[in-house]
């Protein structure tokens, strides 16, 4: 199948490698991947932190250059869960609603990376090798916007290797939130803490999600603390093969 | 012809708590610090959580009554001018006196005015958050009147001299030990022997309520519903003070938004299974009191109906706002919300913490006055899955976010940078020029790591570490591997 990447503002320029992971499973899984290289930003941190004017031009941009595309892939529960739930509403709050058609149809062909895998490919075991000791972290938006539900567990049960431990408290939000986290940084830190707790408990190598934020935030804690857990990106974890481990 | 609209009057100001003195950050970040009362919350809403999700577990059609709730919601505030009229009639009808509160202050002068008429000057009170929206035991101390809270938790509240915290349990941030504390420094009476065993504590409330209850006159409370069908309200609670208030006093003064009224009695069905098993976590609440009108020779044979707006007429006005005005104050939404967990009702300021607090005390008070709340939360949307009413509360943060923008004007430093970030994004260009400018950040990196950001971003790097730019970003390999083939 033909598939368009949308890769995300945020893993083009900070996070490339779950943009690379997310390609070479899916060419593995034997798909063609896209790039449509006038892609930029879905707008969510604008729409989230009250400047829903200035992300029209975001969504108009996203309807425009996926427009001809059939199936678009998304890294990210939450820049997935924004397309599906704030695109159309965002045209709308001013007034286009032709765009906010069109901003409905591409949405209805973006799916979260989990969701592409399990309810459009079909598949659950993609071949992947990953010989570590993982917890899974399910993300607010990719549990509770698309309700992703367990189906990145479900894949990441089928990965050869992989020690999966669940984690405490795992629905419990890690206190990203965007533009939260630098706004009421002493309260997102506060749940950070309890964040990592939880992750530490499992004694895991490796913490995942199926967001590059949150495993940002996650990360940056772990990683201040030298905490010896890192923050990897469930495409990553699926891309692994004992040739090409992550 | 031509109409200037000016906008519905909204909260008066100085009078009432629906404004705190700081904003959330500030009053959040010392809250965050108190160690007593995180794990005081943290040990309470976990219980309560649990038992929650333990009896909507036991009902197959949960989905289908919160739907229905939510339906009949909707349905009620669309027609809220006709439901509100019924009900007057029907309680007038019943030989009850509805009185209109354009606000707080007229709540309070309608209030003061019949206990003053009735000369007694003690009254007893049911739990009324109401009541505490509009300052009204100020205002009764105002002119002598004093006040007596009888639910357990706004007695510890009154006696503490302290402020509520949660909806439901006002006095969740205490420990026994805080109240025996309380009880042994503020109750009249209190055995100077008093352990801090519940039953030891309840005991202590019980004696000194029972002297209350016996020489009150007048009672006040607030009204979970009222059935705008035959003009009857209804009380739910767990302690049976409530039933005591309700009962004993000759005169009963009921205050309440007019968001409550339901239509019929069918209706009510729907909440009486909602609203238990979202707050208190039952599968029905112990007490639930009814009364329509007055009842010749039983119970208060003076009943009065005071219907407050405070600006919820204003609420109403806002297509997307108006649906925080279907809460019914159950309380889900606190003790599911990570943010509330951890900083506690107090750091909103307002009567109304939590999610809900956060949208329905800046709609009640305009934004400008509660323009901190609609960001104190990290949209992590477990408020709107817990609701039983389905307000749609993440969503409504972000519409009340961006009406607080679209009113207060594009020029502060946040505004210009939003918008100087949009102009970026929209143009692949300039997007790739922030990317290669971007990058100059990876010579802040030490040890695969930043540690350090300029303002505002050093909100971030004070507790967590920044990623370093890579060297090349995802589109620059895309370009290199899969060269030609670019489209």
């Amino acid at each position: 199948m033909r598939i368009a990447l949308f890769v995300t503002c945020l893993a083009d320029t900070l996070f490339p490698e779950a943009g690379k992971a997310t390609v070479r499973l899916l060419e593995r899984l034997g798909h063609d991947v896209e790039f449509p290289a006038a892609q930029t930003c879905c707008g969510q941190m604008h729409v989230n932190t009250g400047y829903a004017k200035a992300a029209l031009p975001l969504v108009r941009r996203y309807a425009e250059v996926f427009e001809d595309s059939d199936l678009i892939v998304v890294p990210s529960g939450s820049c997935a869960g924004s397309i599906r739930h704030q695109h159309a509403m965002v045209a709308r709050r001013y007034g286009d609603e032709a765009l906010a058609a069109r901003a409905e149809a591409v949405a209805a062909r973006t799916y979260e990376l989990s969701q592409l895998l399990v309810d459009v490919l079909g598949v659950e075991d993609v071949g992947a090798y990953y010989p570590h000791r993982v917890t899974y972290h399910p993300t607010c938006h990719s549990l509770r916007l698309l309700r992703a539900g367990d189906r990145p567990l479900r894949l990441l049960r089928q990965v050869r290797g992989i020690d999966l431990v669940e984690l405490p408290d795992a629905e419990v939000c890690c206190g990203f939130g965007g533009t939260f986290a630098v706004k009421n940084a002493d309260t997102s830190t506060a749940m950070l803490a309890d964040k990592m707790r939880s992750v530490l408990a499992t004694r895991a190598e490796v913490c995942t999600a199926g967001d590059s934020s949150c495993l940002m935030h996650i990360g940056g804690g772990l990683s201040r603390l030298r905490a010896g857990t890192r923050t990897v990106h469930l495409a990553e974890i699926l891309a692994a093969t004992p040739e090409r481990p992550a | 012809m031509t109409r200037t609209f000016l906008g519905l009057p909204t909260a008066p100001r100085g009078v009432g708590h629906l404004r705190g003195s700081e904003p959330f950050p500030a009053a959040a970040r010392r809250a965050l610090a108190n160690t007593q009362l995180r794990r005081n919350l943290g040990r309470a809403t976990s219980t309560i959580r649990a038992k929650r999700a333990s009896v909507v577990g036991e009902l197959p059609d949960w989905a289908e009554l919160r739907d229905a709730g939510q339906a009949i919601k909707a349905e009620t505030m669309a027609h809220l001018d006709r439901y509100l009229e019924q009900l007057e009639q029907q309680v007038t009808a019943h030989g009850g006196v509805v009185h209109w509160a354009r606000d707080a202050r007229e709540a309070n002068q309608i209030v003061t005015g019949l206990v003053q008429a009735t000369g007694a000057t003690e009254v007893v009170k049911v739990k009324s958050i109401v009541t505490d929206e509009i300052g009204l035991n100020d205002a009764l101390a105002s002119v002598g009147i004093q006040a007596h809270e009888t639910d357990l938790a706004e007695l510890i509240v009154q006696l503490g001299h302290d402020r509520p915290s949660h909806i439901l349990v006002p006095a969740i941030h205490r420990n026994r030990a805080e109240i025996r504390d309380i009880f042994l420094r503020e109750m009249a009476g209190a055995d100077p022997g008093l352990t801090d065993s519940p039953a030891a504590l309840a005991e202590a409330a019980r004696r000194h309520l029972r002297r209350v209850f016996l020489s009150a006159r007048v009672g006040i409370s607030g009204a979970n519903f009222a059935i705008a069908e035959t003009g009857t309200l209804c009380v739910v609670e767990s302690e049976g003070n409530g039933r005591m208030c309700l009962t004993l006093p000759d005169t009963l003064i009921t205050v309440m938004g007019i968001e409550k009224v339901l239509p019929s009695w069918a209706d009510l069905g729907v909440f009486l299974q909602l609203l238990p098993r979202s707050s208190t976590g039952e599968r029905m609440n112990p007490y639930t009191s009814m009364w329509t009108g007055v009842t010749p020779g039983d119970g208060p044979q003076q009943v009065h109906l005071v219907l407050l707006d405070n600006g919820r007429t204003a609420a109403l006005a806002d297509p997307a706002g108006r649906q925080a005005l279907h809460c019914i104050r159950c309380s889900a939404c606190l003790n599911v919300c990570p943010v509330y967990e951890r900083v506690g009702g107090h750091a909103y300021g307002s009567v109304y913490p939590g999610p809900i607090g956060a949208v329905l005390s800046p709609l009640l008070t305009g934004i400008e006055d509660n323009a901190s709340l609609p960001y104190a939360s990290s949209l992590c949307g477990a408020c709107y899955d817990a609701c039983p009413v389905k307000i749609d509360i993440p969503s409504l943060l972000v519409h009340l976010r961006a009406r607080h923008v679209e009113e207060a004007g594009w020029a502060s430093p946040e505004a210009v940078t939003m918008a100087a970030a949009s102009w970026v994004m929209a143009s692949p260009a300039r997007y790739q020029a922030g990317q290669r400018a971007g990058q100059l950040g990876r010579r802040l990196g030490r040890g695969g790591r930043i540690r350090r950001l300029p303002p505002p971003l050093s909100a971030w790097t004070a507790a967590r570490d920044a990623p370093v730019p890579p060297a090349q970003t995802f589109r620059e390999w895309w370009r290199d591997e899969h060269a030609g083939a670019a489209r």
